[in-house]
């Protein structure tokens, strides 16, 4: 029988078809928590559960905390300003630190690439990536699956397109390996500067120019455009970037009539996706958001919840 | 006293060739080289015998690219430790880059250096002064001043010279002395915040690239400053197909120019970094399957002449850490041998040419002792059992560090026995005893 057998999260590359499967059908059943009165369940009382933070992040943060308190985990929540964790203290030592502490996850936002993996070596805790940088962002990967199986019913077969910084995207590298392991189609666009050498070895294929790349698509993944990128010369103006590689309500038409728009999040507005288009009927944004925090819980649950692999009752 | 190396299969780098003779040593020197059983000792003299049968003898390795650290790093090795390091890895002698702390831009360091070898008192370490002041790249330290106190290269290592105004100067000035000069080729505008080869691997793990192109840059640009100057320049650490491409067009041109790599470039590529080990961060980077091919073609038509280990000890301190913020460099004199002999073994090179890379040609480039066998020689010498197999262990590291890639692997030849000037520095025959 299937059992959902792992410590930690730390990157997409990790999961299995079945293990994908599993994150979202529990995340389905766990969505009705969140509208009921009482939005909480005593699944993991007693159970603690650290937020460590070393790069700012108040969306994907607070939906953890969210996730957390749900099912009714005590959360401790510490972040880079905290500096007496952070400040000449290596990660290993903060890690033996934490560890002192006992929790049952740790979940580490930081900008070191693999500084998850090195975390998970140290500690008995499991860990959850929750974004490491340019590396992987597994849980925005699962939250973007289910949210895709949700509006169109499947993901196999599926035609997407991710626009934008792909080579300094953690989204996109995991939404990439989630994607082509659930069997859709994937494309890259953006300006040759954001898209990473060998692009190809990831099973995608790039097509620079967004206008021809949303041709027939089902599903448009746009990405944040990382303002600090200008100045390493990666594009020469916010507005000439909108122009050339901004999702606009022309361009659009090329993609198919029931075209999804997701966008991590914080959106600018007017450079990477217009105003109206973010806000408008295509747009499932805001379903993202909601739906971020039952994956969160669901992958709590998987990590820590009683018996692993247990259903749901 | 007299040493009496019996039965061996002596190995003559210079003339490519491997014959069983004795050796005889006497005051440091190589007294005589004769035909088995020619040698008869006579009277009652001291005589220490090695019983070297079965066994293969070379010229002293020379390793002419190390960091030892001393002074200002001297957590993460000594002169002491690093020539024990070398001594265990059958090195006789080597050549210390100067990115110390402070640099090696003076003469009381370059002397520095000097008398902590010979406390050390185990291998010929010779210093490599910088090019320029503080390695800044911006004005030329005293070549003349440096070679007397001891210095037998200049090189910024560790850094580029990135003004070609600069370089060309230092080439031309170092021409007067006829000092040797190393380049470290590295666009620093294009390695940027790059940690890894760019490529598939640095694309699959979301680390920063460091393309080819910014090593193969600054190569052409020596390539260059070699032909404008009429004098030889040394690459350090090749790691490029392209790369050894210039290289080898620019020998065959006649533009004087030399060579070495390091045996992780012959051994691994970028896929070692999978899984963020810090040990397989060093620059230049592991590169690709084909750049491995191209480096071992390379070695074998004899367009890279030298392997170098570019020994860059680290302490945990700076290796036990997020993969970004980890030191580049890895160790290599304790495992460059046997790597290289796993080459002869796939048939990339014939035995002398291996061992030729690893003394005679670094000793010739550098223009110091040592790299031949010959009578009147001083006798610097290395007992290599090709057979001996063994696994890569942390604990048996002479060296103070142990940051490397090659903990864990199954090696096959190791030096059983180092001899500098006629004393044995390293002796796994238990001869001295
Ligand atoms: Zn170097
Ligand atoms: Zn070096």
């Amino acid at each position: 029988m299937y059992r959902f057998n792992h410590k930690d999260l730390l990157g997409m590359d990790q999961l299995s078809v079945s293990d994908i499967n599993m994150i979202l059908d529990t995340a389905d059943s766990l969505m009705e928590i969140s509208s009921r009165d009482i939005k909480k369940v005593p699944t993991l009382r007693g159970k603690s559960i650290v937020n460590f933070f070393y790069e700012p992040s108040t969306r994907t943060k607070a939906s953890f905390e969210m996730a957390a308190k749900r099912l009714s985990a005590d959360t401790l929540s510490l972040s880079a300003t905290d500096s007496s964790m952070v400040k000449g203290e290596t990660l290993i030592d903060t890690a033996r630190n934490l560890q002192a502490m006992n929790p049952d996850v740790i979940i580490l936002r930081h900008s070191s690439s693999g500084a998850p993996h090195l975390l998970a070596r140290y500690v008995d805790a499991g860990v959850i990536n929750a974004g490491d940088g340019m590396h992987e962002h597994p849980t925005q990967a699962l939250l973007d699956l289910f949210t895709i199986r949700k509006k169109k019913g499947r993901i196999k077969g599926l035609k997407v397109v991710i626009i934008g910084d792909i080579a300094h995207s953690r989204v996109a590298r995991s939404d990439i390996i989630g994607l082509k392991k659930m069997g859709a189609e994937v494309t890259v666009s953006g300006p040759p500067t954001m898209i990473p050498v060998d692009a190809e070895s990831l099973g995608v294929k790039v097509v620079f120019d967004p206008e021809k790349a949303l041709n027939n698509k089902d599903v448009i993944m746009m990405l944040r455009i990382q303002l600090e990128r200008q100045s390493e010369v990666l594009f020469p103006s916010l507005r000439e970037y909108s122009i050339f590689f901004g999702l606009n309500k022309e361009i659009i038409k090329r993609a198919k009539k029931d075209v999804i728009i997701m966008h991590p999040g914080p959106i600018n507005r007017g450079v990477e996706i217009t105003g109206d288009l973010a806000d408008g009927p295509f747009s499932v944004i805001l379903d993202q958001v909601s739906n971020g925090v039952a994956i969160r819980m669901a992958l709590l649950y998987l990590l820590i919840g009683g018996e692993r692999g247990d259903n749901l009752d | 006293m007299i040493t009496w190396i019996k039965g061996g299969e002596v190995i003559d780098p210079r003339k490519g060739e491997k014959k069983t003779l004795d050796i005889v040593i006497k005051k440091g020197k190589i007294e005589r080289l004769l035909p088995p059983g020619d040698f008869r000792p006579q009277g009652d003299i001291d005589l220490k015998i090695i019983d070297a049968s079965g066994m293969i003898v070379t010229p002293g390795l020379v390793d002419m690219h190390v960091h030892f650290r001393e002074p200002g790093e001297e957590y993460k090795e000594t002169i002491a430790t690093g020539s024990q390091a070398a001594a265990a890895g059958g090195f006789t002698a080597v050549a210390c880059m100067p990115n110390t702390n402070p640099i090696n831009d003076s003469r009381s360091v370059t002397e520095f250096i000097l008398e902590r070898a010979r406390k050390a008192n185990l291998i010929r370490v010779y210093p490599v002064a910088a090019i320029s002041r503080g390695s800044r790249s911006e004005s030329l330290t005293e070549f003349g001043d440096l070679k007397q106190a001891g210095a037998v290269a200049v090189s910024d290592d560790g850094r580029p010279v990135t003004s070609s105004e600069l370089m060309r100067r230092a080439i031309e000035y170092a021409r007067f002395f006829n000092l040797p000069v190393i380049s470290h080729c590295q666009d620093l505008n294009l390695s940027n915040k790059g940690v890894i080869h760019e490529g598939t691997i640095s694309t699959k793990l979301g680390l920063q690239g460091i393309p080819a192109a910014s090593e193969e840059i600054m190569v052409v640009r020596e390539i260059l400053l070699a032909k404008l100057t009429g004098y030889p320049v040394h690459i350090a650490h090749v790691s490029t197909e392209g790369s050894v491409k210039f290289i080898k067009q620019a020998k065959e041109e006649g533009i004087p120019v030399t060579a070495e790599t390091a045996p992780h470039y012959f051994s691994l590529d970028h896929t070692a970094v999978v899984g963020f080990d810090t040990n397989a961060k060093m620059y230049p980077p592991l590169r690709e399957p084909k750049d491995v091919e191209a480096i071992k073609i390379g070695l074998s038509q004899g367009v890279i002449d030298a392997i170098a280990t570019d020994h860059a000890p680290h302490s945990l301190i700076e290796k036990d850490v997020e993969f970004d913020k980890a030191a580049f460099g890895i160790i290599g004199l304790e495992t460059a041998l046997p790597l290289t002999l796993a080459l002869v073994r796939e048939g990339v090179m014939g035995l002398p040419e291996a061992i030729a890379k690893l003394s005679y040609n670094p000793a010739s480039i550098l223009s110091i002792k040592g790299g031949v066998i010959e009578e009147g020689k001083e006798a610097d010498l290395t007992i290599i059992d090709l057979n001996n197999e063994y696994v890569v262990k942390k604990e048996s590291f002479k060296s103070k560090s142990h940051n490397s890639p090659f903990i864990g692997w199954q090696m096959k030849g190791k030096a059983i026995l180092t001899m500098v000037g006629g004393r044995i520095v390293n002796d796994k025959l238990k001869i001295s005893n």
